[in-house]
């Protein structure tokens, strides 16, 4: 072996060297540069909706549904372990906030950041009435995939955690609104599973059907 | 949902020149007219013992969407869906009408007519085909989609004059239909589209009483508007194509 392949090798090795003590701390500096936007926005949420504790919360494996990271234009789950209610009402206010708040990534992001779950409530036939602040309607992006992602997230994420609940309504500031920004319908209900036989009258408790996940972009009326 | 007791609208008229007399409107209920001007109504009688073959499509009702003070989705290069969508329609009318299909706009420049107003551009045509355009916000930059209503949970009974705000139910496999033959249209066109149309619940289609499909494109996120311009030919082109070979299903009564 010549005297240059040796001093090749040296100057490869320290080079490894040199990297695998470098690029872990490159890397901290780049989470920690990450990090203060992030905080910045769940110090704000943590105000306008802090977080909702119950008696009852237990820490449970939970699949919230984010835009995908790597198939853009659909919806994946992201299992989770969260603390969540005995109670559905308060476990679905829980995961709502959750698919709000703690976004993985800013591009799997589908419900406007600012957006606030003003009220939610369930009927005696298992429909879930979510009522959410202005910003649903004004800050998430015009167009069918865009609110159809929307919608579709926190549908799918009810239909996977919540057992109770059968179908969803969606209120902005307590009103029925013809669409969310423009395109889907918002007057019907979102089926979060698909029932075996016709939908139930108003008021009445639909019968069987249990099995998740609910058919995308389907309205009840 | 008080339009659903209020405005009927006729069922998939009978084929031939013979004029019904209308149902009157409920008591009580806004005195807007029957959105069909030049359609029959089905047969009140039984007696027509053989099934009028369906009408084919000859007119093709194109919806740029959006429009006025509603631009749709903004992109950051300031295009505007409203505006986008407006030439998209006109690339597409000039293809179909070389078909010799006539076409319907529901709006020309930029105006903003109702939702019901553009299902009733539809409505009063007899055997029309609704196509409404879009541009997305998001997803994918070049690739298509083409949308319909679910099927509702039990199919409609046919009646004579289905209630407005469920005027799509009767409509629903002929519209799936359509947008099959679209997607798939869109798939060999768009690279990277799917090839199987999607369902949402888009407020426009449901009120149209003839076989309806929306198509987005994606997206107002481009770097600038030519990549859009450069999309209209070949969506001219797919749906064209798509409306040829929906004709002929349509013809054959595939509904």
């Amino acid at each position: 072996m010549s005297r240059r392949v040796k001093l090749a090798i040296a100057a490869l090795v320290v080079a490894v060297l040199i990297g695998a003590f470098y690029f872990p701390k490159l890397r901290q500096r780049v989470l920690r540069m990450s990090r203060p936007a992030r905080t910045e926005e769940q110090t704000r949420r943590e105000v306008t909706q802090p977080p909702i504790a119950t008696p009852s919360d237990v820490k449970a494996k939970a699949k919230i549904f984010w835009a995908s990271a790597t198939a853009p234009g659909t919806l994946e789950p992201v299992v989770l372990e969260l603390p969540l209610s005995a109670d559905p009402v308060q476990r679905s206010k829980q995961l709502i906030i959750t698919l709000i708040a703690d976004v993985p990534s800013p591009g799997q992001r589908t419900l406007p950041a600012d957006v606030i779950l003003i009220e939610f409530y369930t009927l005696a036939d298992g429909t879930a009435v979510a009522d959410f602040s202005d910003a649903l309607a004004t800050a998430t992006p015009s167009g069918i995939l865009s609110e159809q992602m929307a919608l579709d997230s926190i549908a799918r994420t009810l239909a996977a955690n919540v057992d109770s609940v059968r179908r969803l309504k969606v209120l902005i500031h307590g009103q029925e609104v013809e669409t969310l920004a423009g395109h889907l319908d918002l007057t019907g209900f979102f089926p979060l599973r698909p029932e075996t036989s016709a939908p139930a009258a108003p008021g009445k408790a639909p019968r069987g059907g249990l099995t998740p996940p609910a058919a995308p972009g389907k309205l009840d009326r | 949902m008080v339009l659903a007791a209020a405005l009927l609208i006729p069922a998939r008229p009978a084929q031939g020149p013979q004029q019904q007399p209308q149902t009157p409107p409920a008591p009580g209920a806004p005195a807007k007219p029957p959105v069909t001007s030049d359609q029959a109504p089905a047969p009140a009688t039984p007696q027509a013992a053989p099934t009028p073959p369906k009408p084919a499509p000859g007119v093709v009702v194109l919806d740029p969407a959006h429009g006025g003070a509603d631009a749709g989705a903004r992109g950051p290069n300031a295009v505007l869906e409203s505006e986008m969508v407006l030439s998209l329609a006109h690339a597409v009318r000039a293809e179909l009408e070389r078909q010799g299909l006539r076409v319907v706009q529901t709006r020309q420049g930029n105006e903003n007519p109702s939702f019901d107003e553009r299902s009733a551009a539809a409505n009063a045509h007899r055997g029309a085909i609704f196509i409404s355009l879009h541009i997305s916000s998001n997803g994918p930059v070049g690739t298509a989609r083409a949308y319909t209503l679910a099927a509702p949970a039990t199919p409609p009974a046919r009646p004579a004059l289905p209630p407005w705000d469920q005027a799509q139910d009767s409509f629903a496999a002929s519209s799936r239909r359509l947008a099959e033959l679209v997607q798939v249209q869109l798939a060999q066109k768009f690279r990277g589209s799917p090839e199987v149309p999607s369902v949402a619940a888009v407020r426009q289609l449901r009120t149209v009483a003839a076989p309806a499909i929306a198509i987005e494109l994606s997206s107002v996120a481009v770097r600038d508007r030519s990549q859009l311009e450069q999309m209209a030919s070949p969506l001219a082109e797919a749906v064209a194509r798509a409306v040829a070979a929906f004709r002929q299903v349509y013809e054959a009564g595939a509904n």
